[in-house]
């Protein structure tokens, strides 16, 4: 108990740590390297709370897609370098102070919100779901997933087919003065289209070009 | 504090998110590190669902962080694919720059 302890305060301290340096830090690619440490930690996190499901599935996700494009992105926008300061510049400094306080005040409600519910009484009993302790995380996730969500599992599938289309899409450009193969000129080319049958005469040739 | 209970993963969410929120009201330099804000903040939310689904005994949080993460993946991509669209376009994402619905 003590060690989930102090590796629970050591994991949450790193996140937390790495998620001001991710805001914070001058250099994007800084901030993405920042953005992967805070995912692997929480991980950890999960794998250590009993969803290890979920923070491989993080780990995957998070580290192996979407911060690899956003390491992507940034490197092909050459942005890499360009300032990300927001302290101390004096020109933008009206909103500085307002947007801290709303933060606050925000992590205050946060706060009491967590300090002060409580269940509701019958709640434990009203739970259909309840974890099996014998079978594994993984499996009692996928007897759930594919029985009883498994129109809400389908229906992810069309978002991420969605996204896929739209960052297509959006990102397709037809470049001018490029010459493209054309694969359906290729395949309906015919013999009668490439040769021609003369019959020549003797001692007269052919034209050629005509 | 010795004992780590639903309130220490909830308090961690709440910072992680609160941490969120800083980086989208303060920044104003570039659009990418916003994108990650927000990559922060759905991750603050994944931390409570799946706190709550373990100490609750219940799966379904669990189901719910995979959907989330879902919607976080297709997100990512659709926002960096409008960045690098308008970087093309303007050739600029700082977010001083993009004032153009301003009228």
């Amino acid at each position: 108990m003590l060690a989930h302890s102090i590796f629970f305060y050591i994991f949450s301290l790193i996140a937390i740590i790495s998620a001001i340096m991710v805001t914070v830090s001058k250099n994007t690619v800084h901030s993405v390297f920042f953005l992967i440490l805070d995912f692997i930690s929480i991980s950890c996190l999960f794998i250590m709370i009993g969803a290890e499901f979920l923070g491989m599935i993080m780990l995957i996700v998070y580290v192996g897609a979407v911060a690899v494009l956003f390491l992507f992105v940034v490197m092909m926008l050459n942005v890499a370098q360009q300032k990300n300061q927001w302290f101390s510049a004096s020109e933008n400094s009206q909103h500085v102070p307002i947007g801290l306080i709303v933060s606050l005040i925000i992590f205050f409600e946060l706060i009491i919100v967590i300090g002060g519910w409580k269940y509701k009484p019958d709640l434990v009993s009203a739970m259909a779901l309840n974890i099996d302790k014998n079978i594994s995380n993984t499996h009692s996730i996928g007897y759930v997933l594919y029985t009883d969500y498994i129109h809400i599992f389908q229906l992810s599938g069309m978002v991420l087919l969605v996204a896929m289309i739209g960052a297509i899409v959006l990102t397709f450009r037809q470049r001018s003065g490029v010459k493209r193969q054309s694969y359906f000129k290729q395949i309906s080319r015919e013999r009668t289209d490439g040769v021609e049958t003369i019959n020549v005469e003797s001692n007269k040739g052919v034209k050629i070009d005509d | 504090m010795i004992n780590i209970g639903l309130g220490h993963y909830l308090t961690l969410g709440a910072i992680i998110f609160t941490i969120g929120i800083v980086g989208i009201f303060l920044n104003r330099k570039n659009i990418i590190v916003i994108l990650m804000s927000i990559e922060l903040i759905l991750l603050a939310v994944n931390i409570n669902l799946v706190a709550f689904s373990i100490f609750l005994e219940d799966i379904s949080g669990q189901i719910f962080t995979l959907f989330i993460l879902t919607v976080a993946a297709a997100e990512a991509a659709i926002g960096l694919a409008i960045i690098v669209v308008y970087y093309r376009n303007s050739s600029t994402i700082r977010v001083e720059e993009i004032n153009s619905l301003k009228g």
